[in-house]
């Protein structure tokens, strides 16, 4: 699991954190049912503090991305893959928003765009 | 018992000085953060803890139970380190060994020769011929040697550089991660707190300003800036401390009171350093 976090960036530690360790899991570097570091580990690991840690960890939980068992930690949940489709799907919002907002800024009409969405998929077509 | 140590309304005069009703918890397997300027009554705090001063008003628990009667075996459990040494210069290290194994029941002389492998102190030195790492890492070693469950640090890192410091920092976050340990840690190098420490307590004039984790502390405030012209845009009631300069004005308030500032001034998040700067400094 890559784990990278920043102490200049506006994002909050654990959020940067949960994001971390999200990726982690919906891009499957962590197993389904795969035990994680406890929080105190992960803390000294990531020379943060042990709140910060948890707090990051009971989103993950409260999002449905880890189980925690009563005396044996934290574990990555079952695939949900509803889930992990809607988090892909916002994910495509978000770029799409700005591709939008780019495109309002330069006058490009939303026929435009749809051409030029027409476009990317023909030449991936031909590409393949 | 979730709390190594509870403080209830610790209160004593002192001709220049006074402590006022100061109450607050250190939560068990966290690292609790003291702060706040110097001669605010971090140290006689710490030294009550102890009972090194044993005149006061109050309350101070020890794992649940209050700390005034006549056994005073619970010192045992905790370890201290402080900015300059409590040993005899003249000491070797081993004279050191030996005057501990006497004074602790609890002493394990093999952990202690461990800690000073550990920690690359040279058994053959006097303490005076330590360097102040050095002299930081024996306190540490010796604390951890009687098995301590509670480290009271009173400015250990001051005079310390920051390769040190960092390992220092190591080695309480190792030491806090079975859920037993505990840190009590005064410091005015607050780095360290915002990177390790979960809890805060932030004394100031003998009185208890904020108690809390460290995330909802740096959460409490904001710092906002804008030009003169602006300044008395806000109402007085809402700014904790502010600074007027040549070219602009800034202040502190609370993250609440943001709706009752305009729009276009600058909002940043405070440090903890900035927190107590600007609580000094007041509004004037």
């Amino acid at each position: 699991m890559k784990i990278l976090i920043s102490n200049h960036s506006s994002i909050p530690l654990y959020e940067q954190i949960k994001n971390a360790m999200r990726e982690a899991i919906l891009s499957g570097d962590l197993k389904e049912d795969e035990k994680l570091p406890s929080i105190r580990a992960m803390a000294k690991e990531l020379k943060v503090a042990i709140l910060t840690v948890k707090k990051a960890y009971d989103a993950l939980e409260a999002e449905g991305y880890l189980v925690s068992r009563q005396g044996l930690g934290s574990f990555v949940a079952p695939k949900n893959l509803e889930l992990e489709r809607e988090e892909r799907q916002k994910e495509l919002e978000a770029h799409l928003i700005k591709a939008v907002s780019i495109a309002r800024q330069f006058d490009v009409s939303k026929t435009e765009m749809f051409e030029l969405l027409d476009y990317i998929y023909e030449s991936e077509n031909n590409e393949q | 018992m979730n709390n190594r140590i509870e403080i209830k309304k610790l209160t004593k005069h002192y001709e220049t000085f006074f402590l006022d009703d100061v109450s607050f918890k250190v939560p068990k397997g966290y690292i609790t953060g003291f702060i706040g300027p110097n001669g605010s009554g971090k140290t006689t705090t710490i030294k009550s803890i102890l009972s090194l001063i044993h005149q006061y008003k109050g309350t101070i628990l020890y794992n649940g139970q209050d700390i005034c009667g006549e056994n005073k075996s619970y010192v045992e459990d905790i370890g201290i380190v402080m900015d300059s040494t409590f040993l005899a210069k003249d000491w070797t290290i081993k004279n050191v060994e030996r005057a501990m194994s006497v004074g602790y029941s609890n002493w394990d002389q093999h952990q202690f020769e461990d800690y000073l492998k550990v920690f690359e102190i040279d058994q053959t030195l006097k303490v005076k011929e330590l360097s102040r790492g050095m002299n930081t890492k024996l306190m540490l070693a010796i604390a951890f040697s009687h098995q301590a469950k509670t480290l009271i640090l009173d400015e250990p890192t001051s005079g310390l550089d920051p390769i040190i410091r960092d390992e220092f920092r190591e080695i309480l976050q190792a030491y806090v991660e079975d859920e037993e340990h505990t840190v009590l840690f005064s410091t005015h190098i607050t780095q360290d707190l915002e990177a390790i420490a979960d809890y805060i307590v932030f004394i100031q004039g003998g009185k208890i300003y904020f108690t809390g984790s460290v995330d909802d502390f740096l959460n409490r405030y904001v710092i906002v800036k804008a030009g003169l012209d602006e300044a008395d845009t806000i109402e007085a009631s809402a700014i904790i401390g502010s600074r007027q300069y040549h070219t602009r004005f800034e202040a502190m308030i609370l993250r609440e009171d943001l709706p009752k500032i305009s729009d276009h001034w600058i909002v940043e998040k405070p440090t903890i350093d900035q927190i107590m700067v600007f609580h000094k400094r007041g509004n004037n």
